[in-house]
């Protein structure tokens, strides 16, 4: 590893260079081009503006999609996190009867295409009269937002040695002392990182968040969906400047979040321990 | 809910009949036990023998599957582990690892609503008791293994609790660090005289501490007894292989009398103590260090070991009163340097594995004669 | 409970063996998150497995023989299966070497993390769209293509095939990498140096230790690759062309339910879809159990 590069070294960092320049293309593209006031067969624009945001803003309404956005995926985290964390700690605590079949339950969502069970979901919705509001968006992103929370939590659960719950009744605690003393204050930092990886997830999801949504319900990815494939009514220099909008509150997510999780949690639940 | 023994002093705890099942296998069964206030007991077994799952039942932490626990005459093992007000040490030490020393040792008082000013006197009491009244502050992850379990120590006893539970306390901690703890916790126990029960699987650790040992084997009680009774008298070849009788020997009984048994076959003759009714075959156990090498022979040379054999005969001779001593015969295996003593592995001529401790130098591949006295010699129904 | 108030015996006793095999009231936790999955996504899925047998009209599997009968429909498992397995083969691949040598400790790890990270987030969406710019024809990838003399012309790489790959590689192969230097931070380092001490140079170590302690994780790293990459949806609309090329089969299953409104011909399309992918994972998972998963040491 340490010590002369030998040939492998630069046909590694070679790839990783040029995706990360592919990358900055893809997000610099964007960025660019929602300055622009025309953008055609040149390096650069001819012009600079940030006119097309204003009127992104007045035209795809976009205030009220980012406090849809908003709402939807703080009540999905809320709701997740109420429902999978008393989960995790049974799974994480218990052997019962049936335990593999609960389990393979909680991990199927994950494993399954959300388009494959949103439309049958979706119909459901229809049926109950929730799909196109916002109720039913919840609901949807929920599918896979209570597994994640379960999938994240169980394996920081079962790290916290259950003599430590032993010893605190053993101290004269009663069940709501051990709780809300000992159990609560270790189990925030699991629950603060599950909880933002859901908001970055819910936030991002497409598949459900479209198949679910009315006009009313749209979150900002579906939102930026729409005016992409309807692209030709409007200047694309207004849909790129969406878009930013889009990506800026992503990456303000993004940022955020690192603070609390490692890079590497963002797609495991493996925890790296600091200092190794 | 008001205990007898709240106030921290009891008459005695009673085990009747406890009992615990996992599915088919009894992990204990039936165990019967009184602890007298301000006794240091010791639980005493190979790991899976059922001490652990004893001190949790009295913990509350497991529900037993039949019997009673009661103390001074009240029936506590339906009240729940934070009802009964006991302190428990665990093994992994299991501090709160979100709070300071300070806190950890103030939990139970703080569940207990005792006043603010009065917790702060006996929490700096207590980590001074254990010297530990500097590092009050530090979250338990920054102190040493050591430290760790002194801050356990404290939070346990700090309640002055009618009982305090020990479960393998020492065994994460290096052997020195074991030993300087050992001396700590029976000076606590001197300096305060809570009840104490303490489960282990260290003979050694279990002699030096305890008032009273309980040996117990696949859930079952073998032997209750003061250090020395259990460790001069076992009651069975399993209490006697755990006191430290490690070579046994099962043969068929050729003879004897009311007090003396003789075993014999393929050249091997052992006379010892009777200890219980014996059927046709029977077993001898030998402490390794009972048996004393009274004649080496390296390659044609004999050469009988000056002092320590004659020695050892003629206090056989003299201490025995049952007749003269058993003498083996076998070739040196493996030596190990302990020291002022050797530890040795011998094959007897007719092929059984002896463990020799003496402070004799052997060397492997040399021929050596071995004795032990008639009267250190036990002999078990197998 | 009071001491000396005893309980009836038989309640007890029932309630002890149930214990002991591990049910108790604790086991009530599991109950809200068991009641949402199975109402949001149990009930659901099987609701559209009855409705995708209730065509409107002609037989019982009415629905499922038009969908094997007709080719523009047939091939879209086809066209599915060509982009996902490659993307997230290709990802798989290419994240090993990339992680083995960055497994290490080396300034600037965590910021280069933390930018594979950012496709990750930004999603399928607004990859699309990049891409559509920066690839486009006179997007600054054509540019720099043709500037260079590597073609006479724009290279076409936007409404077609390779625009959908693309963007599965962009969205996908963060998460690959990520996950495999997960994996790979959880074999002890220990191992590679023991067998360095007997003599093994760095290939033969990655080829006999390193490699065969790493493939059940890369089995799990492909599965759920390609869980990504088989849904692929937005990005097929919208770089690919989801008429004829890239007409894959979530764009199909979208279109019956939404756009003919046959739900049942729908539910049946997004049946067939999880079986296909679950036929791929089963086969991976399945070839994985025959390899050794046990502790690789380290953390993990």
């Amino acid at each position: 590893m340490r010590g002369a590069p030998r040939p492998g070294a630069w046909l590694v960092w070679g790839t990783v260079a040029f995706f990360l320049i592919f990358l900055a293309g893809v997000v610099g593209s964007v960025v660019v081009n929602s300055f622009a006031v025309n953008w055609f067969d040149t390096w650069l624009p001819g012009g600079w503006t940030t006119r097309w945001y204003g009127a992104s803003w007045a035209d795809f309404d976009l205030p009220s999609v980012l406090a849809v956005t908003f709402q939807v995926a703080v009540l999905v985290v809320a709701v997740s996190l109420l429902a999978g964390v008393p989960a995790a700690y049974a799974l994480a605590r218990r052997d019962f009867p049936g335990k593999r079949a609960l389990t393979l339950l909680f991990l199927l969502p994950i494993m399954i295409p959300p388009v494959t069970y949103g439309i049958p979901l979706a119909t459901v919705l229809y049926k109950f009269h929730l799909a196109g509001t916002m109720t039913g968006v919840v609901l949807a992103n929920l599918v896979p937002s209570i597994p994640f929370v379960i999938l994240v939590m169980t394996p920081f659960i079962e790290q916290i040695d259950p003599k430590v719950e032993a010893a605190a009744r053993m101290c004269g605690a009663t069940t709501r002392a051990v709780l809300t003393r000992i159990l609560a204050p270790l189990l925030v930092p699991g629950m603060l990182a599950a909880g933002i990886l859901v908001l970055v997830r819910t936030v991002g999801m497409f598949e459900l968040t479209f198949l679910t949504a009315g006009p009313d319900s749209e979150t900002l990815v579906v939102a930026l969906y729409y005016s992409v494939s309807a692209a030709g009514i409007r200047a694309q220099q207004q849909v790129d400047a969406m878009a930013v909008v889009y990506t800026m509150s992503m990456l303000v997510l993004l940022v955020v979040a690192l603070r609390f999780v490692n890079p590497t949690q963002l797609v495991t639940q493996i925890k790296e321990t600091p200092g190794d | 809910m008001s205990l007898p023994a709240a106030s921290g002093r009891i008459s005695e705890l009673r085990l009747e009949g406890v009992s615990r099942s996992y599915g088919a296998r009894r992990a204990l069964d039936g165990l019967d036990m009184t602890i007298k206030g301000g006794e240091f007991v010791a639980l005493l077994g190979p790991s899976g023998c059922g001490k652990s799952t004893a001190l949790n039942c009295v913990a509350g932490l497991l529900p037993l599957t039949e019997g009673r626990i009661l103390l001074d005459g009240t029936r506590i093992d339906t009240l729940p582990p934070e009802k009964r007000g006991f302190g428990m040490v665990f093994q992994n030490y299991a501090l709160f690892p979100h709070m300071s020393v300070r806190a950890n040792v103030a939990f139970g008082l703080r569940m207990r609503r005792t006043p603010a000013a009065e917790r702060r006197e006996r929490v700096a009491e207590a980590l001074r008791l254990v010297q530990l009244g500097e590092y009050a502050d530090r979250l338990p992850g920054r102190l040493s293994g050591g430290q760790q379990q002194r801050v356990a120590i404290a939070r346990a006893i700090v309640l002055e609790p009618p009982l305090v539970l020990m479960d393998e306390p020492l065994s994460n901690l290096d052997a020195a660090l074991r030993l300087e703890m050992r001396t700590e916790i029976r000076r606590i126990h001197q300096t305060l005289g809570l009840t104490t029960i303490y489960v282990t699987h260290d003979q050694e650790e279990a002699l030096s501490l305890a008032d009273r040992l309980v040996v117990l084997r696949d859930g079952v009680l073998q032997q209750a007894g003061t250090p020395e009774e259990v460790y001069t008298e076992p009651a069975n070849r399993f209490v006697a292989a755990f006191m430290g009788y490690r070579n046994a020997f099962e043969l068929p009984v050729v003879g004897g009398d009311s007090r003396t048994v003789r075993l014999a076959a393929d050249g091997l003759a052992l006379t010892g103590v009777r200890r219980g009714e014996l059927p046709g075959t029977a077993v001898a156990c030998v402490r390794p260090e009972d048996l004393t090498v009274t004649e080496t022979v390296t390659e044609t040379v004999t050469e009988t070991v000056a002092g320590t054999g004659t020695v050892a005969g003629t206090v056989a001779g003299a201490g025995g009163g049952v007749a003269g001593a058993n003498t083996l015969s076998g070739t040196v295996e493996v030596v190990e340097y302990h020291g002022r003593e050797s530890a040795a592995q011998v094959r007897t001529d007719g092929g059984h594995p002896l463990s020799v401790k003496t402070p004799a130098r052997l060397a492997p591949g040399e021929r050596v004669t071995l004795s032990v006295p008639p009267e250190r010699v036990l002999v078990f129904a197998p | 409970m009071t001491p000396g108030a005893p309980a009836g015996p038989a309640p007890v006793a029932m309630r002890h063996r149930l214990a002991e095999r591990g049910v108790d009231r604790m086991l009530l936790l599991l109950l809200p998150a068991a009641v949402f999955i199975t109402a949001l996504f149990l009930y659901p899925f099987l609701y559209g497995l009855q409705l995708s047998f209730q065509p409107q009209g002609g037989g019982v599997f009415e629905n499922y023989a038009r969908f094997f009968g007709d080719a523009y429909l047939r091939d879209t498992i086809a066209t599915t299966l060509w982009l996902g397995v490659p993307a997230a083969l290709l990802n798989v691949a290419v994240s090993v070497p990339l992680a083995y040598r960055m497994r290490g400790r080396f300034r600037g790890r965590r910021l280069l993390t933390t930018v594979l990270v950012v496709p990750i987030t930004l999603g399928t969406v607004l990859t699309a769209e990049g891409l559509l710019t920066f690839l486009g024809p006179t997007g600054w990838f054509n540019r720099v293509v043709v500037g260079l003399g590597l073609a006479d012309e724009p290279v076409r790489l936007t409404h077609n095939y390779w625009g959908v790959l693309f963007s599965l590689i962009i969205t996908g192969f963060p998460f690959a990498f990520l996950l495999t230097l997960s994996y790979l931070r959880g074999i002890d380092p220990t191992l590679e140096s023991a067998a360095a001490t007997l003599g093994a140079g760095w290939w033969q170590r990655f080829r006999h230790i390193t490699f065969p302690l790493l493939v059940p994780g890369l089995a799990i790293t492909f599965c759920l690759s390609f869980v990504l990459a088989f849904s692929v949806f937005p990005s097929a609309i919208l770089v690919g062309e989801p008429s004829g090329e890239t007409r894959v089969i979530s764009i199909a299953a979208y279109h019956a339910a939404f756009e003919q409104y046959d739900y049942s011909m729908g539910s049946a399309i997004a049946m067939i879809m999880g079986v296909v992918e679950l036929v791929v994972i089963g086969l991976v998972l399945g070839w994985r159990a025959t390899l050794y998963r046990g502790s690789s040491g380290g953390r993990g």
